[in-house]
């Protein structure tokens, strides 16, 4: 089943409960996410970006519509299979990185691979790869807060490659970076879609988005074109 | 996520906040430790009594007038001297059987004085109870039946008395009546309570002058083997109502009164660690709580976790293993703080304690249940939580 995309979206729609007032953050969204998609989307600050990479990356269930990643429809698995799901298929690099504040950036690499049950030692040397592949060979045991905005990024690209996921997904990846390392940033991202990975990635950058396969925009939830 | 890995985990978030772990722990430990040390005092005395009440001498069967109920009136004794031989008759050996009249009396030596228990006795008491002589000789049968003055003396009296100086062939005076020594008791220590080396033993016949009185307090029978003791009861309490129909007595055991002694140390045993486990339980509740802001505390890690895959078991199992973590150290400190008092209670104070095995057994089990049954609630919480919204919180 090579043929089947990574991740399909129909009419998918998330409406948030806040004290009783409901917030539609995606009116109805359809998307094809295929194996070799480069996608860049686009929108104003609150059109539901993130909301819509939340769902693509399996933490989150739409409120309606429906959702199937590498080829499961996420309606049917419930929390501990929806894990699984992550760990195995899926890449996520987050808006604000989210790394752990006192572990060392191996460690933050590594952490994936301790819920897929690989032993200690390959974890380490898997993530310390990983971290040669971003270029911070020699920041193996910094920890966060001793890295640069732009070394805790390309931590984060690590830990989300680590697993070896067929989708990565990027909230953002450029947004906190000086040009040259973005642009470094931007360099893997393609490099790893040449080699056949699924990549989603949102940005507010128009040269950032000009260089993927198709670009997405959003606006109040609705994709406009 | 593996077992191993798991620990590890729980180890380092225990480390990151090591205050506030040590904190946590001292609940459960000083609960596990109060449970050790009071279960070890509760033992340690029982043993002590039981070993005094055997220390007696075997096959023992107490005779007093009146019935052994708790709550029953004390009864004056009716006893005389012509029920204590109706009694030997019975029993039909007179070495068997002791009797007592004791009364507190003052001894005087010289120019010093000690406060005495004065026991009435027959000469037949080292036969019926465990009771050795450190000189001297004891009363003959001749002694009490002419009523002589002679006086055997415990080892604290003799010691108050007369010092180093050996008190054989002196005289005393008791309540006033000058009787002389002719022998000392072994020194015995406390026993339940009461001073056993401030007696001094007469011929019951004299103390029964001494006092004005023709009644004993007691008598005591020593069966010549178990099977008989209770058959021997029976005779003697039979013999005794037909010469007093008016009165009931008593034939009771040292069984019995172990029982008796045993229940009573049991419910007190018992109390003392009811009181201890609510401490326990408290400490219990402390972990519950500070689990409880541990989770809310790292809600984002958390969120990550699961993020990157972690399952909701896994994310549980975690905060459960901290939780268990923190009150098994503390089970294990406790043990050894429990431990600690108790050897120092044994030695620096009179109150007995024993350690047991079991109450260590049992303390390091439930301090391991409170971990886990304080630990599900907020484990259940951590593993339940939403990655988005876990991933917003700050
Ligand atoms: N957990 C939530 N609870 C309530 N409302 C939410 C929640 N998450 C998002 N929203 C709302 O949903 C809408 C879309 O939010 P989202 O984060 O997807 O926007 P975005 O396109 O990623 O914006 P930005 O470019 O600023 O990151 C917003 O109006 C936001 O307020
Ligand atoms: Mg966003």
């Amino acid at each position: 089943m090579s043929e089947e995309p990574a991740i399909v979206a129909v009419d998918v729609t998330r409406t948030y409960d806040l004290d009783g007032v409901s917030v539609s953050a995606l009116r109805g969204v359809s998307l094809t996410v295929s194996a070799d998609d480069y996608v860049a989307i686009v929108g104003t600050s609150g059109s539901g970006k993130s909301t819509l990479m939340h769902l693509l990356g399996a933490l989150d269930r739409p409120t309606s519509g429906t959702l199937r990643i590498g080829g499961r429809d996420v309606a049917t698995l419930g929390p501990a299979e929806m894990a699984l799901l992550r760990n195995e298929t899926i890449g996520f690099v987050f808006q604000s990185f989210h790394l752990l504040t006192r572990t060392t950036a191996r460690d933050n690499v590594a952490l994936p691979l301790v819920y897929r049950g690989v032993g200690r030692r390959e974890r380490r040397a898997r993530a310390a790869e990983m971290l040669e592949r971003v270029g911070l060979a020699h920041r193996l045991d910094h920890r966060p807060n001793q890295m640069s905005g732009g070394e805790q990024q390309r931590v984060a690209i690590a830990r989300a490659l680590v697993t070896g996921p067929s989708v990565l997904l990027a909230d953002e990846p450029t947004g906190n970076l000086d040009s040259t390392t973005g642009e470094q940033v931007l360099g893997l991202l393609e490099s790893l879609n040449a080699d056949g990975v699924a990549v989603v990635l949102v940005t507010h950058d128009r040269e950032v988005a000009a260089r993927a396969h198709r670009q997405i925009v959003m606006r109040d939830g609705l994709i406009v074109s | 996520m593996r077992v191993a890995e798991a620990w590890r985990v729980a180890i380092d978030a225990l480390r990151a906040n090591r205050l506030r772990s040590v904190l946590t722990m001292l609940g459960v430990v000083i609960g596990v430790g109060a449970v050790v040390a009071l279960v070890a005092i509760g033992t340690g005395t029982k043993r002590q009594i039981e070993q005094q009440v055997e220390g007696l001498g075997s096959n023992l069967l107490i005779v007093v007038p009146g019935r052994l109920d708790p709550g029953a009136a004390p009864t004056a004794s009716t006893l005389t001297m012509d029920d204590v031989d109706a009694v030997i008759r019975v029993v039909g050996d007179r070495s068997r059987v002791a009797v007592t009249i004791s009364s507190g009396e003052t001894v005087r030596a010289g120019s010093r004085e000690a406060y005495a228990s004065m026991q009435g006795v027959l000469e037949t008491t080292p036969d019926v109870f465990v009771r050795r002589l450190d000189r001297g000789a004891y009363l003959t049968r001749t002694d009490v039946t002419t009523g002589r003055r002679v006086a055997v003396l415990g080892a604290g009296i003799a010691r108050q008395l007369f010092g180093d100086r050996d008190p054989i062939g002196r005289q005393v005076t008791i309540g006033g009546v000058r009787f002389r020594v002719i022998g000392t008791f072994e020194e015995l220590g406390q026993s339940l309570g009461v001073d056993r080396d401030s007696e001094v033993h007469v011929p019951v016949t004299a103390a029964q002058r001494l006092l004005g009185t023709q009644r004993i307090d007691g008598l005591a029978i020593r069966a010549p083997d178990r099977e008989r003791i209770d058959a021997l009861g029976g005779a003697v309490v039979a013999a005794l109502v037909k010469r007093h129909p008016d009165t009931d007595f008593s034939a009771v055991t040292q069984e019995q009164i172990l029982g008796v002694l045993g229940d009573i140390l049991g419910v007190l045993t018992g109390v003392l660690a009811a009181i201890a486990g609510i401490s326990l339980l408290v400490g219990g509740v402390g972990v519950s709580n500070i689990m409880l802001v541990s989770v809310r505390e790292r809600t984002k890690e958390i969120g990550l976790r699961k993020a990157v895959g972690a399952r909701p078991r896994d994310i549980g199992v975690q905060f459960l293993l901290e939780a268990v973590l923190l009150t098994t150290i503390g089970g294990v400190l406790g043990m050894a703080l429990g431990i600690s008092a108790a050897l120092l209670v044994d030695r620096l104070t009179p109150v007995p304690a024993a350690v047991t095995w079991w109450s260590l057994a049992l303390a390091f089990g439930v301090s391991a249940a409170v971990g886990i049954i304080f630990g599900v609630i907020p484990a259940q919480r951590a593993g339940r939580l939403d990655p988005v919204v876990a991933l917003r919180t700050e």
